[in-house]
């Protein structure tokens, strides 16, 4: 593999979620459809039709009350960085319309080179990726709300969460605007983060000691990204999927539910 | 089949030059024709043509101006880029008239006075999907304006606007010629030649699946 611009290390931009923290209320969702020209329909109950990049599931404990326990999981893309960028998504893409930046991290989406085939939704684990069944319409003056920064697709495309690369893009333009090479934490945050009520979600790079993310779950980037604290986990760890969104729990049966566990096997969060 | 046919009762009938020639003939007259039609005929019907609301004229204003291009295409502070002026910057300027020309005139009374903006056509505009900034290139990459633009600020006229019938999208995003053969950047602005400067100056070749650069580099 090319390792290009040997004085820019490379990043690896990711989300560490509180469970702990987040109520269910849904802003993250909101924020993101708004930030990224999410097309919506006038009936969206049917989830399945629904084409949200960052969904909130509700999970319970399965207990009768009073021992009865609710936790909201708020999913987007995991940016699953697998073993040297083959994505789930990425292997299976006939037109290269989805690839994986080694600079980044970030999983991206062409969405006016994608063809529709959905293969790429099938080897999703997590459902991270929706299709466009209809061209998006939205409501009167919707239109000159939507984000410039964000092309908007077609029918027939499929669109998935992006970390809000453009808000990257942007901090970017700026930097090189200021004759700087690296930009500063806060100047790359996704939407949901900034719109999270109860500060649930953390964003930045993994790799750089100094961000929040990295210190809350301590990647252990030699054995596949796995965190070295004990409450933080992956959806999924062992499929080798190796994604960069993390979630916080301090309850035993939340980390249980974000892998498939045998009855009496351990969790080892933490992986060990 | 028929060729084949026809080419041994030439030869049995010791006739070589007989049926083969109008065959060789027609053949030349389609090809011939098929080039016309492409080269020619094809890519008029596939351009409208459109004309600036005025007629610009760069060398002109090159002349008076400071800061040469940067005078009227500057960076905002975010490092975004300005791209073509609105009307308050020309109306630095051009309150009145100020000169003797007679589109500076038209100028005036169609959008100065009525604080109308200029539809300008951008010959450069990309479709939706790309993403372009100028910061990374002029300031980080330290690249001239002639590198790209070419010599447009010495034009003392507004080229014809041609768009694609079809997408339209500017005539420049393909380049002139219908064929897609360019020697300098500016007559042509595809994604090959994007990716041609980046592997050449090693920008940000981190894709996975090309080797080369990432998709999100210049796409949005
Ligand atoms: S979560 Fe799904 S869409 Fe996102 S990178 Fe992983 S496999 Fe691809
Ligand atoms: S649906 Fe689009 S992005 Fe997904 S695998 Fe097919 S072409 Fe690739």
């Amino acid at each position: 593999m090319k390792e290009a611009q040997g004085h820019n290390k490379n990043k690896k931009f990711g989300m560490v979620i509180d469970l702990d923290k987040c109520t269910g209320c849904g802003a993250c969702m909101v924020a993101c459809m708004a930030e990224n020209n999410v097309p919506f329909r006038e009936d969206e109950s049917d989830k399945q039709l629904g084409t949200a990049w960052m969904r909130v599931y509700k999970m319970t404990n399965g207990k009768p009350f009073p021992e009865t326990e609710v936790c909201y999981i708020p999913r987007p893309c995991m940016h699953c960085e697998g073993h040297g960028g083959h994505s789930p998504c990425v292997s299976v893409c006939p037109a290269t319309a989805t690839d994986y930046d080694n600079h980044t991290g970030i999983v991206s989406q062409i969405y006016t080179r994608c063809f529709g085939c959905r293969y790429c939704m099938a080897a999703c684990p997590y459902h991270a990726r929706v299709f466009n069944w209809w061209d998006p319409v939205w409501p009167a003056d919707m239109e000159k709300m939507l984000n410039p920064d964000v092309s908007v697709r077609m029918r027939g495309v499929v669109e998935k969460c992006s970390f809000c690369y453009h808000r990257y893009q942007r901090a970017m333009e700026k930097a090189y605007y200021e004759e700087r090479q690296e930009i500063e934490e806060d100047e790359y945050q996704t939407s949901c983060t900034q719109a999270c009520p109860a500060g649930a979600i953390a964003f930045g790079d993994l790799n750089n000691p100094d961000h929040a993310v990295h210190q809350l779950v301590k990647p252990d980037n030699r054995h596949g990204g796995r965190p070295k604290n004990p409450h933080a986990f992956r959806l999924l760890e062992r499929l080798g999927t190796n994604p960069k969104v993390y979630y916080l729990s301090s309850r035993e049966w939340v980390i249980r539910a974000g892998d498939n566990y045998v009855k009496n096997e351990k969790t080892g969060a933490g992986g060990h | 089949m028929s060729t084949q046919d026809d080419q041994t009762h030439a030869v049995s009938e010791q006739e070589t030059e007989g049926p083969a020639a109008p065959i060789i003939l027609f053949f030349i007259i389609g090809f011939a024709a098929s080039l016309v039609l492409g080269w020619g005929i094809f890519p008029k019907l596939l351009y409208s043509q459109k004309h600036q609301p005025i007629n610009f004229n760069h060398a002109l204003h090159v002349e008076e101006v400071d800061d040469g291009c940067e005078s009227c295409h500057y960076f905002r502070e975010d490092g975004s880029f300005s791209g073509i002026p609105n009307l308050e910057s020309c109306m630095e300027c051009h309150e009145d008239v100020i000169g003797v020309s007679e589109e500076e005139e038209k100028f005036v009374a169609e959008f100065v006075v009525p604080e109308r903006e200029v539809s300008w056509l951008v010959y450069s505009r990309q479709p939706d999907c790309v993403y372009f900034s100028h910061a990374p290139h002029v300031i980080a990459g330290k690249m001239a304006c002639v590198e790209c633009h070419g010599h447009i600020g010495e034009s003392d006229h507004a080229r014809v606007y041609e768009e694609n019938r079809f997408t339209g999208y500017s005539r420049d995003i393909w380049g002139k010629n219908i064929a897609g053969l360019a020697k300098h950047p500016w007559e042509r602005m595809k994604m090959d030649d994007c990716s041609k400067c980046h592997v050449r100056e090693n920008v940000n070749q981190g894709s996975v699946q090309t080797q080369k650069g990432g998709c999100f580099v210049c796409h949005k």
